[in-house]
């Protein structure tokens, strides 16, 4: 029998409540994992784990939609969340900004048109003596300069080969 | 990504004397050592760690939790990333002395997601600690005291660091504060007692317990007991984590930094206060100038204005939306950022905005709200020369 991509979302998400739980408190850390998985919580998704869950799909959406780092939009392989806080402001974060923007050829919040890439911004990301600072996925860079900007995109466009197409992603830089 | 750091008292911890010292106690004496101290949190809010344990012991409940506030996110913070670096252990083990303090038997870390690459390292931290004993069932022989640890990430809200919030975070809910009362203390996590401590706080309590509360009372100021650690970021020329006791003035603080020449320093964060020059004599103390550790320095070509903007703009994206004061106020002081920056805002109307400062310092619901105002009320109060009048410029972003 041909199994259709919600069937087989729904399998997993049956898989990762089972594994966390149905309790309330284990939403996010679900939410969490999906949006490992799927860079995207979609409608369908909300409304499978509030069904699983046994609460309103508002409530899913009331919590993916409060948290900067749970989305309904679609988000990139590679999550760059460039710190605009006062002390990477001070030490020259609008150049790395105008240069990320150049090189992907996208502005802050948006995709690249290939999947590959999100700009963001994050608030302070706790690296205010070293900063420009980013985070590349979970990965931090500091001290980033316009120039290191096109080596840190040229190791994630390396990193990115048939094997990161995997659902359990590990993003090696 | 190394960071400057002086001398720090963690370094010189005995591994597993907090503990075992506390074990030896019994649960009201661990407790009576910490107020003792007089240790105040480390994380800003300066709550008395003794008196906050001692209500969670006496508080009524099948279950209780110890939460370590690892939400770091209060601009240039970042003591604790430091700290959960280089002595988790240390963290671990304080959390472990206050779960045997007030009867807990689960204790979690809810460490905020910018931190994710410390994960790997905390769960090997705790898996040795459980192999060794120091965590599960009957921690060091002794009987009954069960007790574990885990992780919880977060996920990207600043909110999240007041504790209401991170509670409801935990509990699956946006990271909407709570009335207050109920305290945490008594109805907290899952509706039970649950002591919300910051990172540095767990590791001092185990040193406190290890090395005595006379020790720790030796050092610091008499309503600010203790050493405390520093974020310094900024113009300075080692900008790092450094240890210093409690009282320390704004200059020697800078003498210690290479800070000579600075115009300003925010202490507190964000959501702390500017102080200008002049008042560089003044104490950093709870009774003085509060901070949770976080120093940005501005050298004498920094604009002010635009340091107010980029407070404002973090506060705006911020604010969890609940309450009005904050929504609302921190929109409109940031548009009078921007009528300043083009040079169109009438001192009338700047009158206004402080009196919306004020406002919300006095009418917001948490910590957020009352405190998003301090750095364009300071600013505007000490800087207001320079941030009057502006020839209309194109502000080029």
């Amino acid at each position: 029998m041909l199994m259709t991509q919600q069937d087989k979302l729904m399998g997993e998400l049956k898989a990762l409540v089972e594994q966390h739980g149905t309790h309330r408190n284990a939403l996010i850390p679900i939410l969490q994992d999906v949006q490992k998985r799927y860079h995207a919580i979609s409608d369908f998704a909300m409304q499978t784990i509030a069904d699983l869950l046994g609460i309103h799909p508002v409530e899913v959406y009331s919590v993916v939609t409060f948290y900067a780092f749970l989305n309904e939009k679609y988000h990139g392989k590679f999550i760059i969340r460039l710190c605009r806080t006062i002390s990477c402001e001070m030490a020259g974060k609008a150049a790395v900004a105008r240069q990320l923007e150049n090189d992907l050829d996208i502005k802050f919040g948006e995709t690249t048109s290939d999947g590959r890439f999100t700009l963001e911004w994050a608030n302070c990301i706790g690296m205010c003596d070293q900063g420009p600072a980013m985070l590349v996925n979970d990965q931090v860079f500091t001290k980033v300069t316009p120039e290191k900007v096109h080596d840190i995109l040229e190791a994630c466009e390396k990193a990115f080969g048939p094997h990161t197409m995997q659902t359990e992603e590990e993003h090696v830089l | 990504m190394t960071t400057i750091m002086n001398d720090i008292t963690f370094s010189t911890a005995e591994a597993g004397a907090g503990l075992k010292a506390a074990l030896e106690k019994g649960r009201a004496d661990v407790i009576g050592v910490v107020r003792e101290s007089a240790m105040r949190g480390r994380g800003g809010a300066g709550f008395p760690t003794g008196v906050k344990w001692n209500l969670a012991a006496g508080a009524q409940g099948d279950k209780k939790y110890v939460v370590c506030n690892a939400d770091e996110g209060e601009p240039g913070t970042f003591k604790d990333r430091a700290i959960l670096s280089e002595w988790a252990d240390l963290v671990l083990e304080g959390m472990t002395i206050a779960g045997y303090a007030v009867g807990a038997a689960e204790g979690i870390v809810y460490l905020r997601g910018e931190y994710t690459y410390l994960v790997r390292q905390l769960e090997d931290a705790l898996e040795k600690r459980r192999e060794a004993g120091l965590l599960g069932e009957n921690i060091q022989g002794k009987d009954g005291f069960n007790f574990d640890i885990h992780l919880h990430m977060g996920c990207g809200a600043y909110i999240c660091g007041e504790e209401t919030a991170l509670i409801e975070a935990l509990e699956g809910q946006r990271g909407e504060p709570r009335n207050r009362p109920p305290f945490p203390v008594n109805t907290g996590l899952n509706g039970c007692p649950t002591i919300v401590n910051n990172v540095e706080t767990f590791a001092w309590a185990s040193m406190i317990l290890a090395k005595g509360p006379e020790w720790f009372k030796g050092i610091g100021t008499e309503k600010s007991s203790g050493p405390k650690l520093f974020s310094v970021s900024g113009d300075v020329d080692k900008p790092g984590v450094y240890e210093f006791p409690m009282g320390i003035t704004v200059a020697e603080l800078l003498k210690n930094v290479g800070g000579g020449g600075a115009k300003a320093v925010q202490i507190g964060g964000a959501s702390g206060n500017c102080i200008p020059a002049c008042e560089f004599s003044r104490a950093i103390a709870f009774e003085d100038v509060s901070t949770g550790g976080s120093i940005i320095v501005f050298g004498p070509e920094r604009d002010m204005l635009k340091v107010a903007e980029n407070f404002l703009e973090f506060f705006e994206d911020e604010s969890c939306g609940q309450c009005t004061p904050c929504r609302i106020g921190n929109t409109r002081l940031l548009e009078g950022i921007r009528m300043l920056q083009t040079g169109h805002c009438s001192m009338k109307y700047l009158q206004e905005l402080c009196k919306l400062g004020e406002t919300m310092q006095l009418a917001s619901k948490c910590g957020l709200g009352q405190s998003s105002p301090n750095a364009f009320l300071s600013i505007v109060k000490h800087f207001r020369n320079e941030l009057m009048g502006r020839a209309c410029v194109m502000v080029c972003k």
